[in-house]
C-alpha cells in the first residue's frame, strides 16, 4: 500500500503555490521553472498511479473512519488525476511565454497551483465536508483567475461566475448539513454503510441539493449561463484548464461520485442525468454554431460535449459508462488544445473575432495544424480519439433502447463538424489578410504545449485497443459500476 | 420549526440574490444565505440545556464519559461552521473586491447597466 502517494497530490501544488508567490517579479524565470517542475512531478506521479493501478486509502492524521478524514484513491480518481496533471503540464508550459503580457506572473502561478491543489483534493476526497472545502479552494482560485485581466468584460464575467459558483457551493454545503443532520456522519463510506440503500425524503433533499450544486459547477444546461462568459474571459491557459478539467473535476466527477457511489444508484437519478445531458448536448451546439468569438464558440462546445459525457453516465450500462469516461478524457485533450490554439491566435493578432482573421495557416503553421487536429477530433472524425468515444456512446444508447438520444447525438455531432468547418475556413484557410502579413508563429514553449496535446489526441485513439483499455479506462469504469460497493474499498475494509 | 426558520432565512437571501439589481445587495444576499446555513449546522448539534463539549482529563471515568456524551452539545458542527465562516469570509472579500473594480470601470453598481456580454 503506497498510500503516502495520495496526500502528495494535494501537498505538492499547495506548497509550491506559497513558494512561488515569494519569488520577486524581477526573477520570474525562477517562478516559471518552479511551476513547471511542480507540474512535471505531478504528471510523473499521476502516470505511475495510473499505469501501475495503485489504489489505496489514506487517513489524515492517522485517524481511522468514521472519526477522521479519509482520502480515497480508486480507479476513477486515478484517471482524473492523470487527466488533471496532463492538462496542467501543457498549460503551465504554455503560460511561460503567454503570461508575459500580464503583470505579476508569480501571483498567476500561485493561483494556478492553488486551483490544481483544490481539484486534486476534490477527486481524492472521501469525506463530504472535505469535498466542499477543496471545491471552494479550487473555485476561489478560479474566480480570481477569470478576472485576472481586469478589463470590463472580464470583471462582469467574474461577478456572474462568482455569484453562480457561490450559489453552487452553498447548495453543496446545505446538502452536507442535511447529510450530517440525518445520519450523523460525514464520511462517504460510513454514510453508505449507515443508510444501506435506504432513502427517505430528507436524504432525497440532500441528493437534490448535491445534484444542483455539482450540476451548476458542471454547467449542465438550465444552469449553464455563467460558462460562456467565464471561460473566454480567463487568460488562455486558464480557459484550457477550466474547460478541460475544472468543470469535470468539480462538476462531473463529484456528481458521479456522490450520485452513483455514495447515494444508492436509483432510476430517478439516472433519468435526471440523462435529461440534463441531452439538453446540454443539443442546446450547447445550437448556441455555439452562431458564435463569431473564437473562445466563446469553444465554451459553448464544452457545454455540448459535457452533455455527451452525462448521457453515457445516465445510461448506467457498462458500455455507456466506458464511453463517458473515454469521452471525458478525450474532451480534456482536444478542448484544451483548441483553447490554446485560440489563445495563440489572439496572442499574435490581438483579436478573437473569426471574421477579422483569415489565411493564418500561411503564417502560423504549427498552431494551425494542431488546431486542425483538435477540430477533427472534437467533430468525431476517424482516426482521432473523439470518433471512438462518440461511437461508443451512440452504440450504448442504441443498446439501451434510447434511440432518441442516439439520433440526437448523431445530429449534434454533424452540427459540431459544421461549426468547426466555419472556424477553420474563417481563421486558418482562405486568403491571408494584408494586416496579418507580418505576424509570426508563437514562441517555442507555446508550440511545444500545443504539439504535445495534438500528439495526445492521436495517441488516445489507441485506448480503444482492449489491452490498453483494460489498463487505463477499465479501472475507472469498474469503480463507477461498483455502485455502493465503493464502501468496502473506501472504508479500508 | 426552528429549522424551518433557518430555511426561511436562506430563502430570504436567495430572494435578494435573484431579484436585486444592486451588486452590493446581491453580496448581502449571499452573506445572509451563508449565515442561514451556518445557523442550521449549529442547530443540528444543539441540545436544549446542553453543556459545552469540554472534558477534563481527571474526570475520565467510564460513567462520566457516558453521562458527558448524553449531556454535551455536538462539537463537530461547531468545527464545521468555523471552517465555513473562514471560507465565506474569503468569498465575500473577493466578491466585494470585484464589486469595487466593477464600479471603477462602469461607474455603477446596477447590474442592468453592466451588460456588455451577450449571446
Amino acid at each position: 500500500m503506497k498510500s503516502f502517494l495520495i496526500p502528495f497530490f494535494v501537498v505538492l501544488p499547495l506548497g509550491a503555490a506559497f513558494l512561488v508567490v515569494l519569488v520577486p517579479t524581477r526573477l520570474r524565470k525562477i517562478a516559471d521553472v518552479l511551476a513547471n517542475l511542480c507540474a512535471l512531478m505531478l504528471l510523473i506521479a499521476a502516470g505511475i498511479v495510473c499505469v501501475k493501478g495503485i489504489t489505496g486509502v489514506y487517513f489524515v492524521g492517522g485517524w481511522e473512519i468514521p472519526v477522521g478524514i479519509s482520502m480515497v484513491l480508486d480507479g476513477f480518481s486515478g484517471l482524473m488525476l492523470l487527466t488533471i496533471s496532463v492538462i496542467t503540464f501543457a498549460s503551465t508550459l504554455y503560460s511561460v511565454s503567454y503570461m508575459e503580457q500580464f503583470t505579476w506572473k508569480t501571483k498567476f502561478y500561485c493561483l494556478f497551483l492553488l486551483m490544481v491543489a483544490g481539484m486534486n483534493g476534490v477527486v481524492l476526497s472521501g469525506d463530504f465536508f472535505n469535498l466542499f472545502v477543496f471545491l471552494e479552494i479550487a473555485s476561489i482560485a478560479s474566480y480570481a483567475l477569470v478576472g485576472y485581466g481586469c478589463r470590463h468584460e472580464e470583471l462582469e464575467a467574474t461577478f456572474k461566475y462568482l455569484a453562480l459558483g457561490n450559489l453552487a457551493a452553498l447548495c453543496v454545503l446545505l446538502g452536507v448539513a442535511f447529510v450530517y443532520g440525518l445520519t450523523g456522519t460525514l464520511n462517504m463510506a460510513d454514510f453508505s454503510i449507515r443508510t444501506a440503500g435506504y432513502m427517505n425524503n430528507g436524504l432525497l433533499i440532500a441528493l437534490a441539493l448535491f445534484l444542483t450544486g455539482f450540476g451548476l459547477k458542471a454547467a449542465l444546461v438550465p444552469m449553464h449561463a455563467w460558462l460562456p462568459d467565464a471561460h473566454p474571459s480567463a487568460p488562455t491557459p486558464i480557459s484550457a484548464m477550466l474547460s478541460g478539467v475544472f468543470i469535470k473535476a468539480t462538476g462531473v466527477y463529484a456528481l458521479v461520485r456522490v450520485s452513483m457511489n455514495v447515494f444508492p444508484p436509483m432510476q430517478l437519478t439516472h433519468e435526471i442525468i440523462l435529461v440534463l445531458g441531452g439538453l446540454s448536448m443539443v442546446v450547447g451546439v445550437f448556441m455555439a454554431i452562431g458564435q463569431w468569438d473564437f473562445k466563446r464558440l469553444l465554451a459553448y462546445h464544452s457545454i455540448s460535449q459535457i452533455g455527451y459525457v452525462m448521457i453515457g453516465i445516465g445510461l448506467g450500462t457498462p458500455l455507456g459508462i466506458l464511453g463517458a469516461v473515454y469521452h471525458l478524457i478525450n474532451h480534456a485533450a482536444f478542448k484544451s488544445l483548441l483553447f490554446l490554439g485560440a489563445g495563440a491566435v489572439e496572442y499574435q493578432t490581438g483579436t478573437r473575432q473569426l471574421r477579422q482573421m483569415g489565411g493564418l495557416r500561411q503564417r502560423m503553421p504549427v498552431t494551425s495544424s494542431s488546431t486542425l487536429i483538435a477540430s477533427l477530433a472534437i467533430s468525431g472524425l476517424p482516426p482521432f480519439n473523439g470518433f471512438f468515444s462518440k461511437v461508443i456512446i451512440i452504440w450504448a444508447c442504441v443498446q439501451a433502447n434510447r434511440y432518441g438520444y442516439a439520433v440526437a447525438a448523431v445530429i449534434v455531432s454533424v452540427m459540431t463538424i459544421a461549426s468547426f468547418m466555419k472556424v477553420q475556413k474563417y481563421a486558418f484557410f482562405g486568403k491571408l489578410k494584408e494586416k496579418w502579413g507580418k505576424i509570426k508563429e508563437v514562441p517555442a514553449t507555446m508550440q511545444i504545449a500545443m504539439v504535445f496535446l495534438a500528439v495526445l489526441c492521436l495517441l488516445m485513439s489507441l485506448l480503444i485497443v482492449p489491452a490498453l483499455r483494460d489498463v487505463v479506462l477499465q479501472p475507472a469504469v469498474d469503480s463507477i459500476i461498483a455502485g455502493t460497493n465503493y464502501v468496502t474499498f473506501a472504508g479500508g475494509l | 420549526m426552528i429549522y424551518g426558520l433557518c430555511i426561511l432565512l436562506f430563502l430570504i437571501g436567495l430572494y435578494a440574490v435573484v431579484t436585486k439589481h444592486n451588486l452590493i445587495k446581491i453580496v448581502i444576499g449571499f452573506i445572509i444565505m451563508e449565515n442561514a446555513i451556518n445557523l442550521f449546522l449549529i442547530m443540528l448539534g444543539y441540545r436544549m440545556g446542553g453543556k459545552a463539549p469540554i472534558i477534563w482529563q481527571d474526570a475520565a471515568g467510564k460513567a462520566d464519559i457516558a453521562a458527558f456524551a448524553n449531556s454535551a452539545v455536538d462539537p463537530l458542527p461547531q468545527a464545521l461552521v468555523l471552517t465555513s465562516i473562514v471560507i465565506s469570509l474569503g468569498v465575500t472579500a473577493l466578491m466585494v473586491a470585484i464589486c469595487l473594480r466593477v464600479y471603477q470601470r462602469y461607474g455603477t453598481f446596477d447590474i442592468s447597466k453592466i451588460r456588455r456580454l451577450k449571446g
